[in-house]
């Protein structure tokens, strides 16, 4: 039942051409420690599956996988904030497929769900709806959107117990709990891994059920240092 | 007053007190600090937040607090937080009264684009993050924008770029007029003090309707 792991044995099960999912929204709630050492095993030809790319400017969060151009696909809502993915796209290293990202997330909850996937009608008449089937519902039109799936997914959350029961904090949970659903295995990074009871049950935002492995992340005290310099830095303190 | 504050401005005279707003970057972004006095709108960060506070001061940051640009932001009485699932439940489902947009072109059967410009032949960035979402399920959407680009024309009679949604636009504002976006076209019913309708047409390409009554630009 102990599912905490060190990240050593983790990346055993990262291999050239997966595809995987990690959670975070432009930095805030990425699995920032994972990421770092999956950029320094050098695994290649990757299907990446974001929300967005990364921190505004760069050099943080998901940059380094794109500037070592260890990502083949990315598939996300938003590319833009990432100079070495945009750089990547322009060169014709990095392929993008573009959802909207209110499409994006459902997929990944059809994914993760079970289903077949979701009617939607954002996208319609736009370049989204090339290629997809469309469906009419008491006269309302819908693009079929399919479900989105992967090999591997890297959430980030504040605590977990040792059977994996996850805890987030503020906006940190983005697009985690529904991610954390949508793949083979589910390797949560944390600040701190606790004693199972020692998450108030009402407070664990994904269930064990989910999750695979527990990686120890920065502590919560790194956590905050971290996020202080990449802010401070950037001009984005008062 | 320069060109993009008097946009803010005017925009944040669009928002009536208890909405649901969501603000894209640039521009409506900065609409925030103009909200009328006596009026209170509930923010809506795509991230997933609904109602937050400005950029806190160094060291009262919180490493798991950002916004839609993964910056900083703080929580205030009536802030929630919630995923993004969630978030676009709000967005999708019809939840946002108004979101206020930038664009990079309108035309005049009130379609926008501003998500893709061409980095390479056939390659698009920066991609539609939740606008594609916003356009479709806000009940008012209003582009925002500097009138032209280079003297070039962005209120077109058909967009060029890639459209983020057909005919969803409700109102236009730039620096130079408000426009409605109306069944029989667009409409003319604001104009900034010093621009004639005939400079406006030339830097225009879109056809226009003009109201009865042009009013003044509400600054």
């Amino acid at each position: 039942m102990n599912k905490v792991m060190e990240l050593d044995q983790v990346m055993g099960k990262v291999h050239d051409g997966m595809s995987i999912m990690f959670g975070g929204f432009c930095g805030v709630g990425a699995p920032l420690t994972c990421i770092q050492k999956i950029a320094e095993s050098g695994v290649k030809d990757l299907t990446v599956m974001a929300v967005v790319a990364t921190y505004p400017g760069g050099h943080f969060d998901l940059a380094p996988l794109f500037a070592n151009k260890q990502i083949k696909k990315f598939i996300c809502s938003h590319v833009g904030t990432s100079p070495e993915a945009v750089q990547a796209l322009k060169t014709g290293d990095l392929e993008i497929e573009f959802f909207p990202q209110g499409s994006w997330i459902e997929k990944v909850r059809a994914g993760g769900a079970g289903l077949g996937g979701v009617l939607v009608r954002t996208g319609l008449h736009t370049m989204v709806e090339e290629g997809k089937e469309k469906i009419t519902i008491d006269g309302i039109e819908y693009l079929i959107e399919k479900p989105l799936h992967a090999d591997m997914a890297f959430i980030k959350g504040y605590r977990a117990d040792k059977w994996g029961n996850v805890e987030y904090r503020y906006t940190a949970i983005n697009s985690n709990p529904t991610i954390a659903t949508a793949a083979d295995f589910t390797v949560a990074e944390v600040n701190e891994i606790v004693e199972v009871g020692d998450i108030d049950p009402q407070r664990v935002g994904t269930p064990a059920v989910f999750v695979k492995a527990i990686i120890q992340g920065n502590t919560f005290k790194e956590h905050k240092a971290v996020y202080h310099d990449i802010w401070a830095s950037t001009g984005q303190l008062k | 007053m320069n060109a993009k504050e008097m946009i803010a401005r005017r925009a944040a005279k669009e928002l009536s007190n208890g909405e649901v707003v969501n603000l894209g970057f640039g521009i409506p972004t900065t609409v925030a600090n103009f909200v009328p006095e006596g009026v209170e709108v509930l923010l809506e960060s795509e991230n997933g937040a609904l109602v937050f506070g400005a950029a806190p001061k160094d060291g009262e940051e919180d490493p798991d607090l950002g916004n839609a640009g993964g910056l900083p932001i703080t929580m205030i009485p009536g802030s929630a937080c919630f995923d993004e699932a969630t978030s676009f439940c709000i967005i999708r489902g019809g939840h946002v009264d108004t979101t206020i947009l930038g664009a990079l072109e309108v035309d005049q059967e009130g379609s926008i684009a501003n998500w893709a410009t061409p980095v390479a032949p056939g390659k698009w960035s920066p991609g539609m993050g939740g606008a594609m979402d916003l356009v479709m399920g806000a009940k008012k959407v209003i582009a925002t924008f500097v009138h032209t680009l280079k003297g070039a024309p962005k209120i077109l009679k058909k967009c060029s770029l890639p459209i983020t949604g057909k005919g969803c636009v409700s109102k236009i504002i730039t620096e130079k007029c408000v426009l409605e976006v109306t069944p029989k076209g667009l409409l003319l019913v604001e104009l900034a003090e010093g621009v004639t309708i005939e400079e406006l047409r030339a830097c225009t390409e879109a056809e226009f309707l003009v109201a009865d009554e042009v009013k003044p630009y509400q600054l």
